[in-house]
């Protein structure tokens, strides 16, 4: 009886959770879509709704009721299994993202490793995806995201070594509460400009696009996707790039820790705080998609190989050598 | 505990039957797939002995990146035509099959090695040494005894993955003839006298542009 309870305690605690972030999700597409057409002077879906809020319902009951048309020639479970990954990714990450002092679904020691792990899984359901279509677009489309989010990966993880160095914790509550003095946005500002263009590109949004560059690959893995399957590839990559503006205000602008720790601003819970860190993060990744044209493939990975790593790792031992001879390395 | 040696027994059959499965069915993608799914349950099992650093450094490391590139290789290349050479033709059949067997044998021998080694120091297998204490986290006690008691392992190590690395590099590396690629520091540094002419053209007979 008491493992049951238990159970049922951890379910409320996970819905809890997941409820109010895929609700999230539905309201930053349009978000998403509202911040794209102010820039280019349109009105963007307003009409379902106040101020089409409900647009993305809208939309997700239009894609409840379509058909899911599987290809006769693809490998069918492979096909099913890889927007299941995706969204499945996209929402387990969330367990570790610290809201507040002990608002954490699971406060574990290797906090960071296991959202960058998650992170690293998430290649597969579009990998899935593209092959299991057994088509030319998928299929090549899969594979240029492949390359692009293990290339970009490599100096997130450095970028993410640095911020260690500062913290000397995996934790991810540690790594907000070091921050309590100075926010690591003004030590590392470098690595946050960093952080935020490698976080595009691992979650394949413009400038980095190129696995659905719909110019050339028409819509990339998710090309033979209809209905219930394309709009779960779409709940992921959103949830994915709400994870990425979490780990950014987590990593460099303080997490729940309040901008100014003054008489009012203290009664705000830091769950709000954190909440606006990551409306910030999410509103610039929505303007960089409407103000930056799509690079060349060749281009992506020259910036990611040729400069964002040795760039990165050239700031790791800066901040290694400085934390040593001043005498700061944090202590366990 | 119940729960603890249920979730061990899941992980264990899992990894096993996936094991199998790699080299047992016939689609190659699809034993990768399965080695995927190997190496995610061998992280569990890591993780629930406490050693959870080196469980998600698994899967980042071989998960994330060394099966996305096993991934890669086997859907480029057309494994089921190779592998009809290689068992179908009388003349080439014999140059891997015995390489293959050797290393097997030794990677066999090896593991009877290590087997055996539980036998003769039994405190290596004790569950309480394995076990990690409460106050210093496995990530630290890993990073003491890294750096200073297996410093040189450590270093040597590293510097054989620095030469295969480059030794990789050596071998598929080839210089194209003829490739006309683009120089960003060229493009950036041009300047206006260089790329434009103005000329004074006359009427009926036009301006020959050499090129």
């Amino acid at each position: 009886m008491e493992y049951i309870n238990l159970v049922f305690e951890e379910v409320y605690k996970i819905l809890f959770l997941l409820v109010p972030v895929l609700v999230s999700v539905a309201m930053i597409v349009w978000l998403d879509r509202r911040v794209w057409a102010f820039v280019q002077k349109r009105q963007g879906p307003n009409v379902v709704g106040p101020f089409g809020l409900l647009q993305s319902l809208a939309d997700a009951l239009k894609y409840i009721f379509k058909e899911i048309i599987i290809p006769a020639s693809s490998n069918k479970i492979i096909f099913i299994l890889a927007p299941i990954i995706t969204m499945t990714l996209a929402l387990i990450a969330w367990a570790v993202i610290p809201f507040g002092e002990d608002q954490v679904l699971a406060n574990i020691n290797v906090g960071i490793l296991y959202i960058f792990a998650v992170s690293s899984l998430g290649v597969y359901g579009i990998i899935m995806g593209g092959w299991a279509s057994n088509s030319k677009y998928p299929f090549l489309g899969s594979i240029r995201s492949a390359a692009q989010m293990v290339s970009y990966e490599v100096s997130i993880g450095i970028i993410i070594i640095n911020v260690l160095l500062c913290v000397g914790s995996l934790n991810l509550s540690d790594i907000v509460l070091a921050q309590q003095n100075i926010w690591f946005i003004i030590p590392l500002f470098p690595m946050f400009v960093i952080f935020f263009i490698s976080a595009l590109a691992e979650t394949n949004r413009p400038p980095f696009d190129l696995p659905e560059a719909e110019a050339e690959l028409v819509a990339g893995y998710q090309t033979e996707y209809s209905g219930m399957m394309y709009a779960m590839f779409w709940l992921g990559e959103y949830a994915n790039i709400l994870l990425m503006c979490a780990l950014g205000s987590i990593l460099f602008l303080g997490g729940w820790l309040s901008p100014i720790d003054l008489y009012p601003f203290d009664l705000i819970p830091g769950a709000i705080w954190l909440i606006l860190k990551i409306l910030f993060l999410f509103i610039l990744f929505a303007l960089v998609k409407a103000v930056v044209p799509r690079y060349r493939y060749d281009q992506l990975m020259r910036l990611g190989w040729k400069i964002f790593l040795p760039f990165s790792l050239t700031y790791v031992v800066l901040t290694a050598s400085y934390l040593f001879y001043f005498n700061l390395l944090p202590t366990p | 505990m119940v729960a603890h040696a249920i979730f061990f027994y899941v992980f264990s059959i899992i990894a096993v039957i996936s094991a199998i499965m790699v080299t047992v069915s016939k689609n190659t993608v699809h034993s990768v797939f399965f080695l995927i799914l190997d190496f995610i349950s061998i992280s569990c099992l890591f993780i629930m002995i406490g050693a959870e650093f080196l469980g998600m450094i698994m899967l980042i490391v071989y998960v994330g990146a060394v099966a996305v590139l096993f991934l890669f290789v086997v859907m480029m290349l057309n494994v089921a035509q190779q592998k009809n050479q290689w068992f179908n033709s009388e003349s080439t059949t014999s140059s891997h099959i015995p390489v293959g067997l050797i290393i097997s044998t030794i990677i066999f021998f090896e593991l009877i090695i290590v087997v055996g080694g539980w036998k003769y120091k039994p405190e290596l297998s004790n569950p309480n040494t394995t076990q990690s204490s409460n106050e210093i986290s496995n990530t630290h006690s890993l990073g003491q005894v890294l750096y200073t008691d297996y410093i040189h392992i450590f270093q040597i190590s590293g510097m054989i993955l620095l030469i295969a690395m480059i030794g990789a590099i050596v071998l598929t590396f080839r210089r194209r003839e003829g490739l006309k690629t683009q120089s960003y520091l060229r493009q950036i540094s041009r300047e206006r006298s260089e790329g434009i002419e103005v000329l004074e053209v006359q009427s009926n007979k036009g301006v020959k542009i050499d090129d």
